[in-house]
């Protein structure tokens, strides 16, 4: 397998073939921020916070799907990159209902920490406070539409590595969400295995253990990892 | 050229009220009207909320008694569970629920009235406040605020922070008690019970002087309601509603909040925001009770601990029978509220199921319907709430004591007016013992960052046939 060398933010990297932007700076030691991408599942360049720029081309990159080329020379932080970074952190919040103080996963939420990441301390987009409905049908989980930001982690991790394919991306536009058993009630989707790798994917509240109070929501994603990884790393037991 | 304008009803925020004082022909006080103008819709934008979120939902409505709206809301969410919560968790509710009457109640005491009997009612408003306190006496408001410092500090030990801690959950409760917070707590109860007994000796010493006010600051005969123990003991978070009327003869006892809609009627009228309950026997408006401190020790027969005991004694010595009647007497009945919640503390701190892990039960949607209560440092709160099979939340009404206090505190303005006001000229001072006579209430609107020392107020005085005659803002 050949090997690409090149630069990000000016840090000489050599790596294989095929390899994504991502996991090129991952293994320099680079931080890009991302919401949509998950360890071990599909990369689909939803979310689009891992932009970057590379000099030669001139419109934006999304670092989770473009793959290494020789001689690429890559900018992650840029003001510019950091100014719609935030934008996009944004106009998620302005686009569902984001009540963090009274959320299950406040305090435990990747769209929070982008948030304080990014220096975001208001949006400048008006809210959209759509009306969006909450599904508790299933005996031990919940799905709330109005935390949703569509990254689709639980979609792929319900398919790619569960193999159940409960969860798919149905209506457009703004009426996108996502639907169970090509919706219908959570709980009368018999596909689903109630295995809990899409409460485990989600980087917000969106879903959650039912009974789960302000806060509560705490999530193990080693736990995913450890599925997607344990064969090729030789490890039985966690 | 200068040109007012007057934004009313101003909505949204907490803490904003409107007089009105209506005069009759002659130019005296006919009536007049305590308007709340805000909205803010807490029971509209639950619908469809999991029901197991509403208790952390519903502490948001109120930064000084979240705590009140955490447990009744649990107190509802276990009974939509058809739980029974470990005995540990019910203890250690209780323990939350006393820290937060005392944290309260020094607030009301200390921080927004004693300005008003320490420094004097015509005394400038500008140092009439918690920092002309600390200016005329730093000992004593050193101590009150230690004091709420002391509930607020529990709160935090129990549910890990002091404002909307999300602790208490349907089926009990999140985590017991720290043998650190215990230890804390044992080694602050003594400059606790210090500081209440001080302020009690402060206060019962001034009510000497204090006749006129006691006399017009809302005193009139009322019905009572609050919560009571199984044998009529002082009650704060479980039992049963009882209603006495203003000699403290037993109207109605052995009520369950299951049934509040049997004997609770909601009226509404157009000019406030704030509902008007009201006992439905007697009907609308004769049917004026009130909740609160001043109620609960109405209500109950005795307190159930040795130094509150002796001091209900007193109050009811100094009331002079079973029920006090004078509005003003709520001061007084929150300084023994204080030491009857400090005593109870003493006995919780020693009792090992304080630090028990066993305090969440759970279970899934069992009842579709439920009603819960608790007595908030203001007076009985109910949380009803009715779900959906999968326990989303499909309607929601909470009887808030501020809004059981209404009918009670238009009254203690139209009585204090017609005592202050005479002719079209509101006089200075007046509008400070307008403020009082509501501050005794501690009602909630005075909740917000406004109410060091005032609450934004807007008096209009209004003639026989409708037109304005005087106006006074502050705000």
């Amino acid at each position: 397998m050949s090997v690409k060398t090149l630069k990000i933010d000016g840090k000489e990297i050599a790596i294989e073939e095929g390899a994504t932007l991502l996991q090129a700076a991952k293994e320099a030691g680079i931080r890009i921020p991302t919401l949509c991408h998950l360890d071990g599942i599909t990369d689909i360049g939803a979310c689009r916070l891992c932009l970057v720029e590379i000099a030669g081309i001139n419109r934006l990159l999304p670092a989770c799907v473009t793959e290494v080329s020789e001689g690429m020379d890559v900018q992650t932080n840029t003001p510019k990159l950091k100014e719609y970074r935030k934008m996009i952190i944004e106009m998620l919040f302005a686009e569902g209902n984001h009540v963090c103080a009274v959320c299950v996963a406040n305090g435990n939420c990747e769209l929070q920490d982008l948030a304080i990441e990014m220096g975001m301390d208001h949006s400048r987009f008006p809210y959209r406070f759509p009306e969006r409905d909450v599904d508790v049908s299933h005996d031990e989980f919940g799905i709330d539409h109005n935390r949703c930001v569509l990254c689709t982690r639980c979609v792929r991790v319900c398919d790619e590595i569960e193999g159940a394919h409960v969860w798919d991306v149905g209506f457009r536009g703004a009426a996108a969400k996502v639907i169970t058993g090509l919706n219908q009630p959570w709980g009368t989707v018999d596909a689903c295995t109630s295995c809990g790798k899409c409460v485990e994917a989600c980087p917000t509240g969106a879903i959650f253990r039912k009974g789960a109070t302000v806060g509560e929501m705490d999530r193990d994603r080693s736990k995913l990892d450890f599925i997607v990884t344990a064969r090729e790393l030789k490890q039985w037991t966690r | 050229m200068s040109k007012t304008v007057v934004i009313d009803p101003v909505t949204r925020i907490e803490g904003h009220a409107k007089i009105s004082i209506f005069l009759d022909d002659a130019g005296e006080v006919d009536d007049a009207r305590f308007h709340v103008v805000e909205f803010r819709g807490f029971e509209k934008f639950c619908e469809g909320r999991p029901m197991s979120e509403m208790a952390g939902i519903t502490a948001r409505i109120c930064g000084i008694c979240p705590v009140s709206h955490l447990l009744a809301s649990a107190k509802t969410g276990d009974k939509i569970l058809a739980v029974k919560i470990p005995p540990a968790a019910d203890k250690l509710r209780r323990m939350m629920n006393l820290a937060q009457i005392t944290q309260s109640h020094a607030l009301s005491f200390f921080h927004l009235s004693s300005p008003d009997f320490l420094l004097g009612w015509d005394s400038d408003p500008a140092t009439r406040n918690v920092f002309g306190l600390i200016a005329a006496d730093a000992e004593l408001a050193r101590k009150g605020i230690r004091l709420r410092q002391f509930g607020q500090q529990i709160i935090e030990w129990l549910g890990a922070r002091k404002i909307h801690a999300a602790w208490a959950v349907p089926g009990g409760v999140r985590s017991p008690l720290s043998e650190e917070g215990r230890t804390w707590i044992r080694d602050r109860l003594p400059e606790s019970r210090n500081t209440i007994e001080i302020a009690l000796n402060l206060f019962k010493a001034m009510l000497d002087n204090l006749t006129t006010e006691v006399q017009a600051f809302g005193n009139f005969p009322s019905l009572y309601m609050g919560l009571v123990g199984k044998n009529g003991e002082w009650e704060h978070y479980d039992g049963h509603l009882r209603f006495v009327d203003s000699q403290g003869n037993v109207v109605a006892d052995g009520l369950k909040e299951d049934n509040y809609k049997d004997f609770i009627g909601e009226a509404v009228e157009t000019w406030s925001y704030l509902k008007f309950p009201y006992y439905k026997d007697l009907g609308y408006p004769d049917g004026i009770y009130r909740v609160g401190p001043l109620a609960r020790l109405n209500v109950c027969d005795y307190i159930g601990t040795p130094a509150a005991d002796k001091e209900l004694l007193e109050f009811r010595d100094r009331a002079g029978g079973k029920a006090a009647n004078s509005s003003f007497f709520y001061h007084y009945a929150r300084l023994v509220e204080i030491l009857a919640a400090i005593e109870k503390i003493e006995q919780l701190v020693e009792d090992p199921d304080v630090v028990s892990s066993r305090v969440r039960a759970d279970a899934g949607v069992n009842n579709l319907e439920a009603v819960g209560v608790s007595e908030a440092p203001r007076g009985t709160l109910f949380h009803h709430y009715q779900v959906d099979e999968n326990g989303l939340i499909q309607k929601v009404n909470l009887i808030i004591a501020t809004g059981q206090n209404n009918l009670a505190m238009n009254k203690t303005v139209a009585q204090i007016a017609k005592h202050y006001i005479h002719g079209n000229e509101i006089p200075e001072g007046m509008l400070n013992r307008v403020e009082a006579g509501i501050r005794a209430f501690d009602p909630c609107l005075s909740c917000s960052t406004h109410a060091v020392g005032q609450m934004p107020l807007h008096i209009e005085l209004i003639a026989a046939d409708g037109t304005v005659v005087n106006e006074v803002y502050r705000q």
